[in-house]
């Protein structure tokens, strides 16, 4: 991930050559070039960590559409970042059959052994924690969570505690999103 | 047992995310018979079988197709994988464990239809699904099932994996339309229905995941035996999601009209804790809610209909006798105001007080009159919003209200939870 220290200002471009490879690859697939926004905001994010306006703006020049559009489409989907977050995100699933299995007892949890409430991030920042998402489609394995985008499931505090000590063990994800997302 | 296997049948077998596991059991035969058919004797073996679709509405998929204008081209295929309907996770289950078997029934169908493109939009959050789709795509191309000259025939047809973003409404078809097309993924006025003037304004089928896994079967099989599977009004088999408070949550396939709800729920390990059931949620977020006096029906279109409610994305939420059922509402109330898409006031604002009402419910603060209150706002809510998503909103908490008035009005004014507090009074 690029620290946003390293960010520019002042027109030097923002997104590396394997960033503009994949908005390009992405724009080459469509049947029109406005169709690759959605997936050039995850290659900015991927690389970023989250979605800085200079990185939009390029997004807007490769696609031929104005700042402006591309920052309305950004904001829409609660999955891009406006913010830099934490280097890991958990998400807490508490729709109706996570409710019903205890959900709201693993958020608790959570916030306290992490010491954050929904949507704060740890001082450290190693993790962001949310527990206000959509129904994560793991009602089969509730309660359960996601990690990174990765489902972990029939947790309980033990559990989720395990798996938050091998997941701060690693690495960034971001660099890791292989696939255009 | 009312288990069926059609999506399921080569469950267990090695390696079936892989393209060799998938042709081991067979796979792409059904593709191949397909392109000997033609598209005219394809559409009349879908619609032999029956199929309605699986994503919701549970319209006939092969009326659906008939839609699409005559020698208008380009056409597109939209596969709708933005499974995100709370209680639903049958898609996921397919992508996980049946890729192969998704894209057979894609290429099928955008044969069939003669398009140039197919768009399946899988859910962000679906990362490891992505992933194993991904993988299954460019096997297929390798394979030449997709892309330029497909099978060595005069055929192209292009698969793309589109990734959404975080928008439950992109699963609303038109929405979803807008958001391939890199906009904001807001729903579209119809008519003109997305049959006649869909993606990039160009003829458009949306179809789910699981209506469109079905279709190697029904080429291979025949429609006429997949529709024997299930009844006159309800054919075929389907993929039922089971979660809640029950023993074993999961999905089971079972024959259509010939399953009742009870029979589903024993299949699922039946009530946990051996506890009795309060409710029961027989479509996902969505739908109205039923009774222990339900269990019997039969899980049919119609008789769900004549019930009150409907079977929508397919997913039954069992719950117990300890279930509080305004926390219940409360929940699904918070999901849809978390959702709206912002487009039309009635669901943006409705949803928004429809929350704040149903959280001060639930903490016991909200005077009785305030519930003539929550039954006016979700009056202007259903049937006077853009789309499904604000009309939605409203089923599943005033069906409660109809069935439980009494849980309701103990919780006014009690200053907490009653159902909760009764449950700790007892622990």
């Amino acid at each position: 991930m690029t620290e946003a220290s390293t960010v520019s200002q002042g027109g030097i471009p923002v997104l590396d050559a394997a960033t503009r490879a994949r908005i390009q690859r992405s724009k080459e697939l469509y049947p029109s070039a406005r169709s690759a926004v959605l997936p050039a905001l995850w290659a900015v994010q991927d690389q970023l960590g989250f979605l800085v306006p200079e990185g939009l703006a390029e997004v807007a020049v490769e696609l031929g559409l104005e700042p402006s559009e591309v920052e309305a489409v950004s904001t829409f989907y609660s999955m891009y970042f406006q913010h830099q977050p934490g280097r890991h995100l958990i998400q807490v699933c508490r729709n109706v059959s996570c409710g019903l299995r205890g959900s709201d007892d693993l958020l608790r949890h959570l916030e306290t052994s992490l010491g954050v409430e929904d949507g704060e991030t740890t001082e450290d920042g190693v993790f962001t924690l949310e527990g206000t998402v959509e129904c994560l489609g793991g009602c089969g394995g509730a309660p359960m969570m996601q990690v990174d985008r990765y489902s972990y499931e029939n947790l309980d505090a033990e559990k989720a505690d395990q798996i938050l000590a091998d997941v701060r063990a690693r690495p960034a994800p971001s660099s890791g999103a292989a696939t255009d997302a | 047992m009312p288990e069926v296997k059609v999506l399921t049948r080569h469950l267990g077998a090695e390696g079936l995310t892989t393209l060799a596991g998938y042709e081991r059991v067979g796979g792409y035969q059904a593709l191949k018979k397909a392109l000997t058919m033609g598209p005219e004797a394809i559409f009349a073996e879908v619609k032999a079988s029956g199929l309605r679709g699986r994503g919701g509405a549970g319209f006939p998929t092969a009326t659906k197709w008939s839609f699409l204008p005559q020698g208008v081209f380009p056409r597109y295929l939209c596969v709708n994988a933005d499974e995100s309907e709370p209680g639903c996770f049958k898609d996921r289950y397919l992508l996980e464990e049946f890729p192969h078997q998704l894209l057979e029934g894609v290429m099928i169908c955008a044969y069939a239809l003669q398009v140039s493109h197919a768009f399946i939009y899988i859910r962000g959050e679906y990362r490891a699904q992505r992933e194993l789709l991904d993988k299954a795509v460019a096997e297929a191309y390798q394979a030449g099932f997709a892309g330029q000259g497909i099978l060595g025939q005069d055929w192209n047809c292009e698969l793309i994996v589109h990734g959404g973003a975080g928008a439950y409404i992109c699963g609303e078809e038109t929405a979803m339309l807008d958001s391939l097309e890199g906009l904001r993924g807001q729903p579209r006025l119809k008519p003109p229905f997305p049959a006649i003037k869909g993606l990039y304004g160009q003829p458009t089928v949306v179809n789910n995941v699981e209506t469109l896994s079905n279709l190697p079967y029904i080429i291979s099989e025949g429609g006429a035996k997949y529709a024997a599977m299930g009844t006159e009004s309800s054919p075929g088999s389907r993929l039922f999601c089971v979660s809640g408070h029950v023993e074993r949550p999961g999905n089971y396939e079972i024959a259509m009209g010939r399953t009742t709800f009870r029979e589903l729920l024993e299949m699922a390990g039946g009530v946990w804790r051996g506890r009795g059931i309060k409710a029961m949620q027989p479509g996902g977020g969505s739908m109205q809610i039923l009774g222990p006096q339900h269990l019997d029906l039969a899980i049919d279109f119609k008789a769900v209909a004549d019930a009150g409610s409907a079977l929508g994305a397919g997913a039954l939420v069992i719950m117990d006798e300890t279930t509080c059922l305004v926390n219940v509402s409360m929940r699904l109330v918070d999901f849809y105001e978390h959702e709206s898409c912002g487009k039309c006031v009635p669901c943006r604002e409705g949803t928004y007080f429809e929350s704040e009402l149903m959280h001060r419910l639930e903490a016991g603060l909200a005077s009785t009159a305030e519930l003539a209150t929550l039954a006016d706002i979700c009056a202007n809510m259903d049937g006077r919003c853009f789309c499904l998503l604000g009309d939605t909103a409203t089923w599943f908490v005033m069906s409660a209200y109809k069935m439980f008035p009494e849980e309701f009005q103990r919780h006014c004014g009690a200053g907490h939870c009653p159902v909760r507090a009764e449950l700790e009074r007892v622990a």
